[in-house]
């Protein structure tokens, strides 16, 4: 199986270490991952904030990147939802078909990290070890667009050492939104501060969550309120073992 | 009925030309535009194959909305509309309820057209109904002789509905199923309530404050 | 004491007041709370939900599509049973109607039935204009008229006012407009809604007029629908003698079997009821038994603009249940009013752009009101996918302005992106830029940013930014070979 490995525009430039979780864990469960140059972004700022034209080259650089794999793994379930979801709709705004056709090709085979561990590698233990307490935020273009369930809380309820705490309101979302966050900042801050609310009242140390925008929204909240609360990435967990840990 | 004026041919040509436009890509004669829509069945309570399971479930779900519900065989019916009845209230009743119903009432007051404000000065009402919807606690009122006018069973501040066992049916689609459109339909899910303060659902607005359900029950449990 | 939304900002200021009111903050997330457990209750006893939110959509689907063949069927069906129908292309020809309406029988004033569309085209303002008196007779839209106030969530328009403040206006306004309260008036809710009672009730025994909405109007039988809960609604289609029922051409229903999903749908989605405590239907003028005219005026008012539109048309599929506002993380702590519509929320977000069209700031503000959370679409008893079309109303406000002369900046910085993402070379070269500030950064110890000026100050004066990373993704493999090298 061919795979490779979509960084995502955010984890590329604020957050490699996620990247490096990613092919760290794949590799230790025995997943050679590729990594495509020719990525760049999956498009979805771009369509979120209206500008779909402006969207086509990101979507044409993406199947550029990954036509010929088996399956494209991302650690996020905002850009796989992109993917699944909305490529189809630039890509016929584009007026290409060939655009169109190479987007139905690619995007059903792309996969948010818990759901290519669980669906494709049917692993749910990944060997890791985390010796913290932990609450889980499910995003929700994860959880909803993507319906992602709770992969991700079976990932880590297998992780030895790890001790989950339910994050109240878990489903509610943080208020990040993308360019929601700029041009509806107050309200944003908000919501983002009431999250950032019930992750202290569970009184983890660590926030974990899909996305790392939605965790520097969220911990930059917390951040501020010197919360002294760690967010990690989902994968950063899983990818941890006593020899590396996270 | 007035002629239509020039300006409605006009409104009405207008709007519907330009539903027309708008649909201009739109199938029409796709199947799922041409076909009525079957709805999902509608819940089968607990027991419903056996009437007495869904008589219970009716009761239950009908004072989940606090009101009052009572159970009687046939020959328990006169005595137990007396019982729903504050002594000396002044009720208003359909002009065909039944013999055995009004012989429960103490001052009956036929409907023979009464005025809004003549109702207003009345204490209760009692009528018999359509029939009953077990898993949503409703009672569906189709205005028949028995039941009189909508308005009848409104301004009184105390509804005395008699339901027979046999009227009660399972749950929304069975009512509608059986309910004659063309007829007023009053659908009534306990006492007049709100939720405008606070969202918090308090009893008792416009409508009957009291609602009393007496189910005819031939064969009680 | 009419208020409207007219002059009203775009929603980031809108929302930025709103959230300033600590009051309202605290009244809506306690009844937001309230109804979303409500809803999850009784939503979590239908087995079959999913089937029914199917069936649901389905059924307003299929009256949409051939909308006209079902309005004029709907129009015959009411002629037959003895109401006269009126077609009203906007606010002003529906308002005339019922004012024409009220002067030829020298009606002075009407009792009204909580109705959305009626808000939406000011019937109220144009019936004051003509010197008749509209009561509202909803608690909550008597709140609201009393308060000289604008309403705020569709089903509960005073969900703003907590029950301290809505004594507070009973208690100073039902005097100058009718039966005072009583002197004794507690903030018991059970207390203020029998003050409401008791004030309303000469109203209603004396009315000669009623306006109502409808819920659903069916066109096969020629059926009206209203679903309520005070009897507000009883005792006006009921005691007076002329009914005017203003209808959105969108609320036909194909036929009486179809009513069933819709009926199952809508409490439990509303009020959180497996059934709401009333619900009135009429067909026509029933002899010697309630209005005996009975009137129906068929309003379009944009919503045949909002048909024209494939992705938005979905969006007329609603059933005013307001489950999207309950739901809603950004209306929870905004409120209505930020909105600057009666249809407030995800589905204003979404309806008012379809009905009105975009190009005013306003208007425009409001697709962005959102994050896409998606908890609107989850909740929605119709199935109406919000965040799509609230995708797809951004994109049109986006390309209302691509022959701007002045481009805005976000369109300079997207146009920019746009570039860098079409080549991988181009973000490598753009990505160098943020690395080389992260080693500068991160040499003097800096792992987040402050307050940043300009644009950046959006996000950084109440959250911190980290500092961008010394090496990007791409660079670390590059050097790397993907981690097999040191």
């Amino acid at each position: 199986m061919r795979v490779a490995l979509m960084v995502t525009c955010v984890n590329d430039a604020m957050f490699p270490g996620t990247g490096q979780a990613v092919v760290r864990l794949l590799r230790r469960l025995g997943v050679e991952v590729d990594f495509p140059a020719a990525q760049t972004c999956c498009g979805q700022p771009m369509v979120n904030t209206g500008y779909l034209d402006e969207a086509v080259p990101a979507v044409r650089s993406f199947v550029r990147a990954f036509e010929g794999y088996d399956a494209v793994v991302t650690p996020s379930g905002s850009c796989a939802g992109s993917a699944r979801h909305q490529h189809r709709l630039v890509a016929q705004r584009s007026g290409d078909t060939g655009l169109v056709a190479a987007v139905a090709a690619t995007s059903p085979r792309t996969y948010e990290l818990s759901e290519f561990l669980i669906d494709v590698l049917g692993v749910s233990d990944v060997g890791a070890y985390f010796p913290h307490s932990v609450t889980y935020h499910p995003t929700c273009h994860s959880l909803r667009m993507l319906g992602v369930g709770d992969r991700p809380r079976r990932l880590l309820e297998q992780v030895r050492g790890l001790r989950l705490l339910d994050l109240p309101k878990a489903e509610e979302c943080c208020g990040f939104g993308g360019t929601f966050a700029l041009k509806n900042s107050d309200t944003s801050v908000a919501m983002g501060s009431d999250k950032a609310r019930h992750v202290r009242e569970t009184g983890a140390e660590v926030l974990v969550a899909g996305d790392n925008s939605c965790l520097m929204h969220i911990g930059g909240v917390l951040g501020r309120g010197r919360s002294g609360v760690r967010v990690l990435h989902l994968a950063e967990i899983l990818a941890s073992t006593e020899e590396q840990p996270a | 009925m007035s002629a239509r004026t020039g300006a409605q041919t006009s409104a009405r040509a207008e709007i519907l030309g330009r539903i027309r436009t708008a649909l201009l890509d739109v199938d029409r004669d796709a199947e799922s535009a041409t076909a009525p829509i079957v709805a999902p069945p509608g819940a089968r309570p607990p027991g419903a194959d056996h009437p007495d399971g869904l008589v219970a479930h009716f009761a239950e779900r009908v004072a989940d909305y606090r009101a009052t519900v009572v159970r009687c065989p046939p020959d328990g019916l006169t005595a137990a509309i007396a019982a729903a009845l504050p002594a000396g209230a002044r009720v208003v009743v359909p002009p065909g309820l039944p013999d055995d119903h009004l012989a429960g009432i103490p001052t009956p007051v036929p409907d023979s057209g009464l005025a809004a404000s003549e109702l207003d000065a009345l204490d209760a009402v009692v009528t018999r109904c359509r029939l009953g919807i077990a898993e949503t606690g409703t009672i569906v009122l189709d205005h028949t002789p028995d039941q009189g006018r909508r308005a009848i069973a409104l301004v009184p501040d105390h509804h005395v509905c008699i339901v027979h066992a046999d009227q009660i049916v399972p749950d929304v689609p069975d009512a509608i199923a059986r309910l004659d459109p063309h007829r007023p339909l009053t659908w009534i899910s306990g006492p007049s309530a709100t939720s405008d303060i606070e969202l918090d659902r308090v009893e008792g607005v416009h409508g009957p404050r009291r609602l009393h359900v007496i189910v005819v029950d031939p064969d009680p449990a | 004491m009419s208020a409207t939304f007219v002059g009203m900002p775009a929603f980031p200021s809108a929302a930025r007041t709103a959230l300033g009111n600590t009051q309202l903050r605290h009244n809506l997330a306690h009844a937001t709370g309230v109804i979303r457990a409500k809803r999850a209750a009784v939503v979590g006893e239908v087995e079959n939900w999913e089937e029914l939110r199917l069936a649901g959509a389905a059924v307003k689907e299929r009256a949409l599509r051939s909308l006209d063949a079902h309005l004029v069927q709907l129009e015959e069906s009411l002629t037959a049973r003895g109401a006269v129908v009126h077609w009203a292309r906007d606010a002003a020809e529906a308002n005339r109607i019922v004012v024409d309406l009220a002067r030829a029988r020298e009606i002075d004033e009407v009792v009204k039935v909580k109705s959305m569309v009626t808000q939406e085209i000011g019937l109220n303002e144009a019936l004051e204009a003509s010197g008749i008196a509209a009561w509202e007779t909803d608690l909550a839209e008597l709140i609201v008229q009393l308060g000289g106030d604008l309403p705020s969530h569709i089903l509960v328009p005073a969900i703003h006012r907590n029950r301290a403040e809505i004594r507070e206006i009973f208690t100073r306004r039902m005097g100058e407009v009718g039966r005072p309260a009583p002197d004794d008036l507690t903030d018991e809710p059970a207390v203020l809604a029998g003050a409401a009672r008791e004030h309303l009730r000469e109203k209603f025994l004396r009315a000669r007029m009623a306006v109502s909405g409808a819920n659903f109007a069916v066109a096969d039988s020629g059926t009206l629908v209203v679903v309520e809960s005070e009897g507000n609604g009883r005792m006006c289609l009921t005691l007076p003698e002329v009914l005017v029922s203003i209808v959105g051409i969108e609320k036909v229903v194909p036929t009486w079997a179809e009513l069933d999903p819709l009926l199952r749908l809508l409490p439990r989605s509303s009020t959180g009821e497996r059934m709401n405590p009333y619900t009135s239907t009429w067909t026509g003028v029933v002899p010697d038994d309630g209005p005996q005219e009975v009137h129906v005026v068929l309003l379009d008012n944009g919503r045949t603009r909002a048909l024209g539109d494939p992705t938005g048309r979905q969006a007329l599929r609603c059933i005013r249940c307001s489950a999207c506002l309950n739901v809603c993380p950004v209306y929870e702590r905004t409120g209505g009013h930020a909105y600057g519509s009666v249809y407030p929320g995800p589905i204003g977000a979404i309806l008012n752009p379809l009905l009105r069209g975009t190009g005013d700031p306003q208007t425009d503000s409001l697709p962005y009101a959102s994050t896409l959370c998606g908890a609107c679409f989850e909740a929605c008893p119709v199935r109406i996918d919000i965040p799509e079309v609230l995708v797809h109303l951004r994109a049109e406000v986006v390309d209302a302005h691509r022959a701007d002369r002045l481009p805005k900046p976000e369109a300079l910085a997207f146009r920019g992106a746009a570039w860098a993402f079409g080549h991988a070379q181009r973000l490598d070269r753009t990505e160098w830029l943020s690395s080389l500030a992260g080693r500068l950064l991160r040499r003097r110890g800096r792992t987040s940013l402050g307050r940043l000026p300009g644009p950046g100050a959006a996000w950084t004066d109440a959250r911190d930014l980290p500092a961008p990373p010394t090496e990007t993704f791409r660079a670390w493999w590059r050097r790397t070979d993907g981690g097999e090298r040191p």
